[in-house]
């Protein structure tokens, strides 16, 4: 799950980590009152939405008079900011971040995530602040620093010093950056994160070391132990038939094809859009509907699947091992009496009760064409919708 | 021959009381595994259909001898019950749970790491020896004692790859599910490795998916050790970068993990890989046919 920039930086803040003073607003005038409200004399007002690359956007602007900040929100607010990373409709921005302005000398890059290779917390650091850190790794891969933290010891005061001097930090600079890292960490474990980025961590003028940006993702699978950074999820920012599927614990991601796609398990479901696609066509979306789905989940998935305008015909993969063919067959069943099924159906059933499960299908008065195998169903719904 | 389990494996079974443990320590044990006791704290003393249970799985060690456990506890659980089971110097740590907290798997892994136990999973359908020992929940009748192991990181992409060995009449040696989260106890490499010691084992389907880097790994390490052929698959050709496709684990993020590169370091190690998922059975058939 991800949050906003200044949803990260409250979090932060709280654990100590060092983050320049700042207020969100959601309307013009707010915008203005919060510019008020700080008593600088200038800040930056920024718009508030889960991607990157807002600056180069035009999403980002240095104010110094209440009225300049109120018409920069006014421009923002309610309309699509559209960035490399958003996609060409962009995120409609609903709030924006007014913050304290500061003087910078340096920007580096500074990031915490799960390291699956060594199977620990890793910091990754850069002189190359406020560039994509991607970029860097793949161009100048010696100008990033790695540092792997142990879960029994957590950050090690020789490790932060080791990351500071790469960064080329120097006197009362490292001394903030070992607390700055340490405190980072905590927030990290302690939150369940699975991503922090710090791009850019900057050195002020006046010698302090501060996070001037700040991205924060989390473990979907903790965020039961955290039910308060649960509450900080947008669903603005997500797709409103993900939203729908994450209610019945359904497993959806929404793609560009025309192809509805619902399989249980996860491989089994990457490996069903591959074969679509093998055979010159595109899916529509992953579908996992799980080992033990219930008719009401797979009614529930049936239902989703035929809800995208751009379907134009559903292959089921079902390989049954937990999941029993035959209750598959009756949410299908139960589903396609609440919606009209005008597109193809292609089903692919085997495993547990499949003899059970094709009757129930050949009984319901459903048209059903049926794929023997993977590579029959994925030829035929292609061949149905006449791609 | 088979590794890790086989016809001897005495196991455990901890949250044998829950729903999924009932199913299927009831299951496996209708297979042939040997089921010696269950875990569920508070209820040591008392049996699930003759099985014993125990409070803690050292008594359970203790009492019934077991060398393998299998872990069908919550989430909020799983990491707690798989260092118990470490702690008791259980040989065999089975974890099969979904969505287990990936920093509790860091602590698991850091703990798990210089004990004598062997970790699998989480987030796996477990392991099986066909015609001899299953723990885990996939369905024991289509696989076919036989030569060929399989190690995979997706649970029904696995029981496909196994059907469609056995429909061809090809047997396994062993399958393993190593699991689809970002941390596990059990690699590809981990288990490749005890798949080229394994006598009987003539050839191997490896089946990995997007995200990490586990299968380039794997690749090179084909490439200078494993003695046997090897057909792989890669799930997620399709898959878009930056999102979670179900799995934890199985995400491009930061341009790595893609399935493009994984295919392109197993293909330059001169693994077949199998660009169709209804494949691999036919794949692994021609190419046992050419290594005659």
């Amino acid at each position: 799950m991800n949050i906003h920039e200044y949803q990260a930086k409250q979090i932060l803040g709280r654990f100590g980590v060092p983050v320049p003073k700042g207020q969100f607003a959601t309307t013009p005038d707010e915008a203005a009152a919060a510019f008020t409200a700080l008593g600088q004399p200038k800040a930056v007002v920024k718009a508030q939405i889960h991607a990157g690359g807002r600056g180069k956007a035009g999403g980002v602007k240095l104010h110094t008079i209440p009225s300049e900040v109120r018409d920069f929100a006014a421009k923002l607010l309610g309309k699509p900011l559209v960035t490399h990373q958003t996609g060409p409709e962009g995120r409609i921005v609903r709030r924006v971040y007014i913050e304290e302005a500061s003087d910078v000398a340096r920007e580096l890059y500074l990031g915490m995530l799960v390291d699956r290779k060594v199977g620990t917390v890793s910091v990754i650091a850069s002189t190359e602040g406020g560039m994509d850190i991607e970029e860097v790794a793949a161009k100048t891969p010696e100008k990033l620093f790695t540092e792997s933290i142990d879960p029994l010891l957590g950050v090690a005061g020789f490790q932060a010093r080791k990351i500071a001097f790469a960064l080329g930090l120097k006197d009362k600079q490292v001394g903030q950056f070992a607390t700055l890292l340490t405190a980072l960490y905590r927030a990290f474990v302690e939150t369940d994160a699975s991503l922090i980025e710090i791009n850019p961590l900057v050195v002020t003028k006046d010698n302090r070391v501060i996070c001037l940006d700040a991205k924060m993702s989390f473990d979907d699978n903790a965020l039961f132990r955290h039910p308060d950074i649960r509450e900080l999820r947008d669903a603005n920012e997500e797709d409103p038939a993900e939203t729908e599927a994450a209610k019945y614990d359904l497993s959806y991601v929404h793609l560009d094809g025309n192809i509805g796609c619902m399989v249980n398990g996860a491989g089994l479901a990457m490996a069903t859009m591959d074969i679509v696609k093998l055979y010159g066509a595109e899916p529509a979306n992953f579908l996992d509907v799980g080992g033990g789905a219930s008719t009401e989940k797979v009614a529930a998935a049936f239902r989703i699947l035929l809800a995208d305008q751009r379907v134009k015909g559903v292959l089921i993969n079902i390989f049954g091992g937990i999941m029993r063919c035959d209750v598959l067959a009756q949410g299908v069943v139960e589903a396609a009496k609440q919606v009209k099924l005008n597109v193809p159906l292609v089903v692919r059933m085997e495993g547990t009760n499949v003899v059970e499960g094709k009757k129930i299908l050949a009984d319901s008065g459903i048209k059903v064409i049926t794929g023997n195998d993977m590579a029959d169903a994925a030829k035929r719904i292609v061949e149905a919708i006449g791609a | 021959m088979s590794i890790l389990v086989d016809k001897n494996t005495r196991v455990l079974t901890q949250g044998i009381t829950g729903a999924v443990g009932q199913l299927h320590t009831r299951a496996c044990k209708a297979y042939g595994t040997n089921m010696v006791g269950g875990v569920v704290p508070g209820k040591g003393g008392t049996d699930f259909e003759g099985i014993p249970i125990f409070d803690t799985v050292e008594q359970a060690r203790k009492a019934t001898g077991c060398n393998a456990t299998v872990i069908y506890v919550p989430p909020a659980f799983a990491a707690d019950a798989m260092l118990e089971a470490v702690a008791a110097g259980i040989e065999l740590v089975i974890c099969i749970t979904e969505g287990v907290p990936v920093l509790d798997m860091v602590k698991v892994k850091a703990y798990t790491a210089g004990s004598k136990s062997r970790l699998i999973g989480p987030n796996c359908p477990g392991i099986i020896t066909p015609g001899e020992c299953k723990i885990g929940i996939m369905p024991g009748y289509i696989h076919q004692p036989g030569d060929i192991g399989v190690v995979s990181r997706s649970g029904t992409l696995t029981y496909e790859a196994v059907y469609q060995l056995t429909q061809l009449g090809i047997g396994q040696s062993s399958c393993i599910g190593i699991g689809g989260d970002p941390i596990v106890g059990t690699g590809h490499i981990d288990a490749l490795k005890l798949f080229n010691e394994d006598p009987r084992t003539r050839g191997v389907i490896m089946i990995g998916e997007i995200g990490g880097t586990a299968e380039e790994e794997a690749a090179e390490y084909i490439k200078q050790n494993f003695k046997k052929p090897v057909v792989a698959f890669i799930a997620g050709q399709t898959a878009p970068k930056g999102r979670r496709m179900g799995h934890a684990g199985a995400i491009i993020s930061g341009g790595r993990g893609t399935a493009a590169d994984k295919i392109a370091a197993l293909k330059a190690a001169g693994i077949t890989v199998a660009m169709s998922p209804a494949d691999l059975g036919s794949t692994m058939k021609s190419v046992l046919e050419g290594n005659k």
